[in-house]
């Protein structure tokens, strides 16, 4: 039996940099349904689908799907509690 | 010209174009898949249909291939853009697993091993139009093309026969399923080209 592969997050990098200006493949996210804190880079991404579909390495349900159609992205985060992207403020940080 | 209509039962008719608009031919039986393949073992498998009500109806895998067998010849149309002409399986209509249910839902949601949804007007599943397939081309159905058992729609894009069905719930209400959420359409009919929100 042939087991449907996925490939690693850093395909995602590609399409969602047509949504967002930060390089997201640098993130890390948080799984809504276990909890597992972990870099987008590492999530499962199955892309032999009618979108894009990426799941947590450790319980394997979904944090991020995303449908492009010929007029809009379709972005679904639900999955995700947060994701947290670098981004360093150009100035002096006060604490 | 005739009185007699053609009618809205079947699309493709002799001398149409054989398929939808958009979609391309192929031999190949391509594996789509939106996450791993569930494992389901066929003594603890089971489908669920369950109404509106709360009512629960179950069939396991002895029972549900104990009942009257139909084999379907179809043509399938992905919203990938792939058709493939005259496939055979074997299963239980949803006629005969809707059979003396009490329901005034108008909508159902199937629901799979794995977390999959998908849903349709239940008027789509009645009619000798739907089927709880599990034997594909003489064989029994691959675990990649949803086996154990698949839904099978084949008047629908065929993200609608879901794969490893569990079961279905009828629902007063329409409740879009996981493509549904995500931009795809809520009924999907190919042959309108009702593949996006909006189509």
């Amino acid at each position: 039996m042939t087991e449907m592969s996925y490939l690693d997050g850093n395909m995602l990098d590609g399409p969602l940099r047509e949504l967002f200006a930060v390089d997201l493949s640098a993130a890390t996210g948080r799984c809504q349904s276990c909890g597992t804190v972990a870099p987008m880079a590492g999530l499962h991404v199955y892309s032999h689908a009618p979108g894009l579909v990426a799941r947590c390495p450790t319980c394997t349900q979904v944090m991020l799907r995303l449908v492009r159609t010929p007029d809009r992205a379709w972005l679904d985060l639900r999955g995700a509690t947060f994701l947290a992207v670098p981004m360093p403020l150009d100035g002096p940080v006060t604490r | 010209m005739g009185i007699v209509s053609p009618g809205f039962q079947g699309r493709r008719r002799t001398g149409g174009p054989a398929l939808p608009p958009g979609q391309y031919l192929t031999d190949d039986f391509p594996v789509l898949s939106a996450g791993p393949t569930p494992k389901v073992p066929l003594d603890t498998w089971e489908f669920v249909l369950s109404t509106e009500a709360g009512a629960e109806f179950r069939w396991t895998w002895p029972e549900l291939t104990g009942l009257p067998q139909e084999t379907p010849t179809v043509d399938i149309h992905c919203v990938t853009r792939w058709s493939k002409l005259g496939t055979r399986w074997q299963g239980v209509s949803l006629d005969t697993l809707l059979d003396g249910v009490d329901t005034a839902a108008r909508y159902a949601l199937a629901h799979s091993y794995g977390g999959y949804t998908t849903n349709l007007p239940l008027d789509d599943l009645r009619g000798g139009r739907a089927w709880v397939v599990h034997t594909y081309e003489d064989g029994p159905l691959p675990a990649e093309h949803g086996g154990p058992a698949r839904l099978l729609v084949p008047h629908l894009y065929f993200w609608k026969s879901a794969k490893w069905v569990h079961g279905i719930r009828l629902l007063v209400d329409d409740q879009p399923g996981f493509w549904e959420t995500a931009g795809y359409h809520d009924y999907g009919d190919p042959w309108r080209e009702q593949r996006y929100q909006g189509d």
